[in-house]
């Protein structure tokens, strides 16, 4: 079964350097990551490196955990009362569970599965994470607040209409605005959970098109359970089954020669 | 037809009546009274109602221009004590509270909702009126105050839990505290809400009679300051409808009227505030 990797999609930008070798440099570092919901184990021993300035899918099927997994990077599993990790991660070499929680998500941002735009103007929206990590001036909010709707590839569509309510827009164009509204605080990395599945086909692809415009700016680790978006979008992927991550490799490799038999099984539609 | 059937058509027709016709008692009880206090004092209602002083006893003429405004007064000290901690509180139970202690609030707010208003008078006759020696538009106030606080609680908390737990995390994940998160995007997102409970808090309160009967007391003239005893609009209609004058008995349904007019006002502007339009929205 052959897919079209992100790789065939786009051979212009890849014909330089084609291979690309195994980077350097990793953003994310997850070892011996364990993580219980009270007594519940959901995640076994998670190890995992995420490459700085590329996209990082994570696929498996309903309730393997990725989405947990992802909650851990900016440490919103916080939310739930006897959620609790184990094991180390590492943002830049910083463990992550002893920053300050407020700095992590300015440098961490997340986009959700449903758009949720605050119920305010599409300009507070966006001003929102300026304005309570203290960055404030009309003339600063207004020049960021264009610079992030134009790097969502929104600002055509909505600059005169800044003051109007955010719930004014379509579906894919308030997770556009979401997306937007994450970049405003310029995090180093961007995590996307499921950020499609509530959009229609073409509303898809125009974000789909957007993150692959983003890799200069933020390293990406999107959850998704469109394998067909994995293999288009993403440079490596990570496969998770039962709480623990199966297979981990660059994305033409995972879905031309899976090395776990379970990999395979899943690609091919066995199980799913 | 067998009759089976027929016993059970017979038994639909019974109950859907019976259902029918008490949900119609129901309607027309209300609209009995306010068909009743319509008639009545309508007849009485006038201008000098709203602006004159009342009248001495046995002379006609005279309003209730100072129960109208002692009321205005009385809700307005009433508000000063029962919002703030009405609406803090309910943010507490709703964003903050650990599982025990916020059962534990709930509760004891529930008792405070279900004490009888004269026995709350009573409490704020001992407390306040005592030991300032005489009535007060003060200690009233203070009653009413306490009165409203219960409700004002459990609305602000409602109006808070209807907000999705998406947009608080949408906060969280920019990097708000849980405190900005609750002041900047909870509380606006669930304003409407917490507007329209305040509004039919204070249209529960303004009724109130027996807490005012010994704090507040009554007063026939204007009074100034907080520390007088003053009038109320209910404290007056319970004065003049037993009375043994005809010309108070008109004067105590338009007082009734006007009080009910209040009311009604107060909850179809809560109404027509959460029509306005919804104020968060799951795509």
């Amino acid at each position: 079964m052959v897919m079209k990797t992100s790789e065939e999609s786009r051979p212009t930008e890849r014909a330089a350097g084609a291979t690309t070798p195994w980077p350097a440099e990793i953003k994310l570092r997850a070892a011996g990551v364990d993580f219980y919901y009270g007594g519940r184990q959901a995640l076994h021993s998670i190890n995992l490196e995420v490459p700085t300035g590329r996209i990082t899918a994570l696929i498996g099927p309903s309730g393997c955990g990725k989405t947990t997994f992802l909650r851990i990077l900016n440490r919103m599993y916080e939310t739930v009362p006897r959620a609790r990790p184990e094991g180390e991660v590492l943002l830049d070499g910083e463990d992550i569970f002893s920053l300050d929680v407020v700095n992590l998500r300015r440098r961490v941002g997340m986009v959700f599965q449903k758009p949720n735009p605050f119920p305010k103007s599409i300009f507070e929206n966006i001003a929102y994470g300026l304005h309570i990590n203290g960055i404030g001036g009309k003339g600063t909010l207004a020049e960021a607040v264009e610079k992030s709707l134009r790097r969502a590839a929104l600002w055509e569509e909505v600059k005169d209409q800044l003051h109007k309510s955010a719930y004014a827009l379509s579906g894919g164009q308030q997770q556009r605005l979401c997306i937007a509204r994450a970049l405003a605080v310029e995090p180093e990395v961007l995590l996307l959970d499921e950020p499609c599945s509530a959009l229609d086909p073409i509303a898809t692809a125009k974000i789909e098109d957007l993150l692959f415009h983003l890799k200069d700016i933020c390293t990406m680790v999107i959850v998704t359970h469109n394998m067909q978006q994995a293999a288009r979008a993403a440079d490596y992927t990570g496969f998770f089954l039962m709480g623990r991550l199966i297979e981990f490799n660059k994305t033409a490799v995972i879905f031309k020669t899976p090395a776990r038999k379970e990999t395979e099984d899943y690609i091919t539609g066995r199980f799913g | 037809m067998s009759l089976r059937t027929r016993w059970r058509k017979f038994v639909n027709v019974v109950m859907l009546s019976l259902t029918g016709i008490c949900a119609l008692f129901t309607v027309c009880v209300l609209f009995f009274i306010l068909g009743y206090l319509l008639w009545y004092g309508g007849k009485s209602l006038s201008w000098a109602f709203f602006t004159h002083l009342p009248a001495p006893v046995g002379e006609s003429g005279g309003g209730m221009a100072n129960a109208i405004v002692g009321s205005g007064k009385l809700l307005l000290l009433a508000s000063l004590l029962g919002v703030p901690i009405g609406f803090l509180g309910g943010v507490y139970l709703a964003e903050f509270g650990g599982r025990t202690f916020s059962f534990f609030v709930r509760y004891t707010t529930d008792l405070l909702n279900g004490v009888p208003s004269i026995v709350i008078g009573i409490f704020a006759y001992t407390i306040i009126v005592l030991p300032m020696k005489h009535f007060s538009a003060f200690a009233g106030g203070m009653a009413l105050g306490v009165m409203m606080i219960p409700i004002a609680v459990r609305t602000t908390e409602e109006s808070l839990r209807a907000v999705p737990l998406m947009l608080r995390e949408g906060a969280l994940a920019l990097g708000a505290s849980k405190w900005k998160t609750v002041a900047t995007v909870v509380v606006p997102a669930a304003m409407r809400g917490i507007v329209t409970g305040i509004m039919l808090t204070l249209a529960r309160v303004a009724g109130e009679t027996a807490p005012l009967l010994f704090t507040a007391f009554s007063n026939r003239f204007w009074s100034s300051g907080w520390n007088q005893p003053i009038a109320s609009l209910p404290v007056m209609i319970y004065t003049y409808a037993i009375a043994p004058y005809d010309d108070w008995h008109r004067q105590a349904w338009a007082a009734g009227l006007v009080l009910l007019g209040l009311v009604l006002v107060a909850n179809i502007g809560a109404r027509f505030v959460v029509s306005r339009g919804i104020s968060f929205r799951q795509v």
